[in-house]
């Protein structure tokens, strides 16, 4: 049986990305930034699952104003890197869990989440940079990856509580899955930020914070904030954080918060990142 | 929810499906931008490519200015029009502090401070 072992969260702001590509990590602006990933390095070094279904959202590069799901599974077998106007990011070929991938369409489907299902999908930076956060430069990947692609560009984005709901639908879906698997299941984007209009550089501390200790002890309370309330106190783009909610959804009810880490600023963005376990008590 | 709600916040376009199909055109001109080819083209003379677009005259001119709170205002979404400010070679910070008013310098000293406070941020009709 595959089972979800645990779950972080992480900005994952495109500078970031070109500040690894570019062997920037050490200048005085960078280094606290990436000094906040080295625990999770250590620990991601010792607790490799064999699969990382992460969620992020497309910044208009596989996804035109043409087509705008709201949940998109990647079910093929590898992701190339786009290019999002720079080239593409020099990083290895993403690969996937075709056969994973494939249940959990199955699954969520007759679990009557409508997801589109992705048989071509270029990744951008919204899924490797937290790759790149967690697992460094290496020649390739060491996990497998599901990506999962929400749409926040769009309003409306979906509820936080339809996320959580997902989320516990993944949980359903992974631990009825008949391989023997470890799953880690990331949710990305945030925290808050706004990139847009005369109000941006908008950060909101207190409520990334109050947001990071909800997610962990009171994630069903914190499903019910609406999007007025994300765009008011996190800016436009922190809508970004209700995809956390599925990370949170898929540990169960139950978690054991391992570490956690947040600054200001990387570029526009307040930077957070949270790892959680499920608790031994967790009920799926 | 009434999309409304959202312009009592200050400084602020939310992108929502009436404004991307006003946005439209605009938005796939952005997206054109990710191929080297058509860069060079639109850096060549940018009237000339604007013109291959069904955009209004106002959407035209908003990206022939680099106005991009303009743009915004005539269905732009910031994620398709980073694609302009990556042609000219801008970072985010340096395209997205052209619409606060001020200078670059200033922007990133703000952010390094610790971002703009919500305080008198949050509603135009509370004032807070």
């Amino acid at each position: 049986m595959a089972r979800i072992t645990a779950g972080l969260t992480t900005s994952h702001i495109p500078a970031i990305g070109a500040a690894i590509d570019l062997g920037k990590t050490e200048e005085p602006y960078w280094k606290p930034l990436f000094a906040g990933y080295e625990w999770t390095k250590a620990w991601a070094a010792d607790h490799r699952p064999d699969v990382v279904i992460l969620v992020y959202n497309d910044h208009a590069s596989a996804f035109t104003p043409e087509l705008v799901p709201t949940f998109a599974l990647g079910c093929a077998d590898e992701f190339q890197p786009a290019d999002e106007g720079y080239g593409p990011r020099p990083v290895p070929v993403v690969r996937g869990h075709g056969d994973l991938a494939a249940h959990l369409a199955q699954s969520l489907i007759l679990d009557e989440f409508d997801l589109t299902l992705m048989y071509k999908l270029d990744v951008d930076h919204g899924l490797t940079v937290p790759l790149s956060l967690v697992y460094g430069q290496p020649g390739e990947w060491p996990v497998q990856v599901i990506p999962l692609a929400v749409n926040v560009v769009q309003y409306p984005p979906p509820t936080g509580h339809r996320c959580l709901r997902l989320g516990q639908a993944i949980r359903r879906a992974v631990q009825s899955f008949g391989e023997d698997l470890t799953v880690h299941v990331w949710g990305t984007g945030g925290m808050s930020h706004q990139l847009q209009g005369p109000r941006a550089g908008f950060i909101n501390k207190e409520f990334d914070t109050a947001f990071l200790n909800r997610l962990v002890k009171d994630p069903e309370g914190l499903a019910k904030v609406p999007h007025l309330e994300y765009v008011r106190e996190a800016g436009s783009e922190g809508i970004e954080l209700v995809m956390q909610l599925i990370m949170r959804g898929a540990l169960g009810s139950e978690v054991e918060e391992l570490y956690r880490f947040y600054h200001v600023p990387g570029s526009n963005t307040a930077v957070g990142h949270i790892v959680l376990r499920p608790s031994d008590s967790s009920q799926p | 929810m009434d999309n409304t709600e959202f312009d009592d916040i200050p400084g602020t376009r939310v992108f929502t499906a009436e404004r991307a199909k006003q946005g439209y055109h605009l938005n796939q001109f952005c997206m054109s931008l990710m191929k080297p080819e058509n860069r060079e083209r639109f850096k060549a003379s940018e009237r000339a490519y604007l013109d291959e677009w069904p955009m209004t005259e106002a959407q035209k001119q908003a990206v022939l200015d680099r106005d991009y709170n303009a743009m915004l205002g005539l269905g732009g979404n910031i994620y398709f029009l980073a694609k302009i400010f990556a042609t000219d070679g801008l970072s985010y910070l340096q395209a997205v502090s052209t619409m606060t008013g001020m200078t670059v310098e200033d922007y990133q000293q703000m952010m390094l401070a610790g971002g703009r406070s919500p305080d008198g941020w949050r509603s135009v009709k509370d004032g807070t």
